[in-house]
């Protein structure tokens, strides 16, 4: 099995694994202490219109999918900010509306479409050099972002009103995040595809949850699992020759489950 | 006394309904303003408007100084999710933002602050305890902490005795106007029995502001304020009854 690190596919996808690891295990502290699970499901799915108008005009699926998914995080809270629509409608909107567009954009090009298939499902063994050097930089953006700005982020998700009480430029920080989290969707989405980019960014997260309520050790502690459920799924996905994605989340299932266990024991 | 903050003409609306007219209001250095009103009166947009969290539709909010350390607040009811995976030293931490602004970190002296602010209020065995798990009136305590941490000019309360135990109310007034010797106070409360014992001016707020330079409205200054009868609260609560104004000051 290990022989397998020769390879340079292999290489890139282990690569991207914990790259990807670190990613949702940051971003997705945030989102679960924000309760932003079905926001971040909504740009998921709004994602798949990108990819299916990128796949249809020629161009790079990810650019696609990274453009519908900026405008519909930050479509979602600038609408849900303005109180004028319910923030899960909006939600419910663009996720259908991405679905929708995504389907139409695949049935209007002619001939098969295997590549989106892997976007829907994830296939981390056909990331390129590329891709790694783009989910290098990401990371590092959101490692970044983490160290400096932790506190303020958390304490604004905590309570905005009273951050604006005291005159504190709240929107800088919340753009930033809103954009990171549409960023580390679609960088996920290589791995996990689609339908369950989710559960990278919540599985990690509820077992960090279980054993602390402070976020600076829930972060630490939704990395590490994060990283090492990715890990122990890729190897594990090549001498069960199962899809890497899939494997993942159900080891993510496990760990979670014996964690559960062992807490209540 | 020094002008911290000045209201000038202040009208404010929600969604189109006008709920403030024409307020003027000054917060001077040192001063601990009581206001009172019925329900609905505006006496929490008044609260907003003077914060910053709500634009007037028509007037100006002067901020004599910077504006980013002027203000403590505590809210009638935080709106927070009570399983926000914080610690009571993280929320009491959070009230040193506007200092910090979002690029300086945090230092060991900035902790030990918010411990012994949490010690001093009866709190320090709950520093690492999540917010969530407190009850009512030690929530208070926190935001009570959070809210002076930056030693700001002007402490915001509203409703405070909301949440505060009986046990602990006592305490609290007295803590309040230690921190008056420090810095203003503008308290929002219906319990007019509290108002009238420790704050040092009063303002009624009904749709627009009335300010009473006392702490005592006597039937005098009504017959000065040329007013009839109104009740200003109903219910169990002890209240007193204050007559009608039918001029501003």
């Amino acid at each position: 099995m290990f022989d397998l690190l020769n390879y340079t596919f292999f290489q890139n996808a282990l690569a991207c694994t914990l790259l990807i690891g670190v990613s949702c295990g940051l971003i997705g502290t945030y989102i679960v202490a924000k309760r932003m699970v079905f926001i971040s499901g909504g740009i998921t799915h709004a994602s798949f219109g990108g990819l299916g108008l990128a796949y249809f005009l020629g161009l790079a699926p990810l650019l696609g999918a990274t453009v519908f998914a900026l405008a519909a995080a930050f479509g979602i809270s600038y609408l849900s900010d303005k109180k004028q629509f319910k923030e899960d409608s909006l939600i419910g909107i663009f996720w259908s509306a991405g679905m929708a567009l995504g389907v139409l954009f695949i049935y209007l090009t002619p001939g098969y479409a295997p590549n989106l298939l892997s976007y829907l499902f994830g296939n981390i063994l056909t990331v390129t050099t590329g891709q790694v050097t783009l989910s290098t930089l990401l990371c590092a953006a959101i490692v970044l972002f983490f160290c400096k700005f932790h506190r303020p982020l958390f304490y604004i998700a905590f309570d905005k009103e009273y951050c604006r009480s005291h005159f504190i430029p709240i929107a800088s920080v919340e753009w930033g995040i809103t954009a990171l989290v549409a960023l580390c969707i679609v960088l996920c989405m290589k791995l996990a595809g689609i339908i369950l980019v989710i559960s990278y960014l919540t599985i990690p997260q509820a077992v960090a949850g279980m054993f602390y309520k402070n976020f600076t050790r829930q972060l630490w502690l939704s990395t590490l699992v994060s990283c090492l459920g990715s890990l122990i799924g890729l190897f594990l996905s090549v001498p069960l020759n199962t899809p890497s994605g899939v494997t993942i989340v159900l080891v993510f299932l496990v760990i979670f489950i014996v964690c559960y266990i062992c807490k209540r024991h | 006394m020094e002008e911290i903050v000045e209201l000038k003409n202040i009208s404010a609306a929600y969604e189109g309904t006008t709920v403030l007219h024409d307020v003027n209001f000054t917060i001077r250095d040192k001063d601990f303003v009581g206001i009172i009103g019925p329900n609905g009166g505006g006496k929490t947009t008044l609260l907003k408007v003077i914060l910053g969290l709500l634009k007037p539709t028509a007037g100006e909010v002067v901020y004599h100084g910077a504006k980013q350390a002027l203000f403590g607040y505590l809210p009638q009811n935080s709106r927070f999710d009570a399983r926000f995976p914080i610690s009571t030293r993280e929320v009491v931490l959070s009230g040193l933002l506007s200092e910090k602004g979002i690029f300086r970190r945090y230092t060991r002296q900035d902790k030990a602050k918010a411990d012994e602010l949490l010690a001093t209020y009866g709190m320090g065995d709950f520093r690492e305890r999540p917010i969530g798990e407190l009850s009512g009136g030690q929530m208070q305590r926190v935001f009570l902490c959070r809210a002076i941490i930056s030693s700001p000019r002007v402490l915001i309360l509203d409703e405070p005795s909301t949440y505060v135990d009986s046990k602990f109310e006592q305490e609290f007034y007295s803590l309040l106007n230690d921190l008056n010797h420090r810095m203003s106070i503008v308290m929002v409360s219906h319990d007019l029995g509290t108002i009238c014992s420790y704050v040092k001016t009063i303002a009624c707020v009904n749709r627009t502001l009335y300010y009473h330079d006392s702490n005592l409205i006597t039937p005098e200054q009504m017959e000065l304020y040329n007013c009839p009868i109104e009740l200003l609260t109903h219910g169990p609560v002890p209240h007193r009854v204050l007559l009608r104004h039918d001029t501003k000051h």
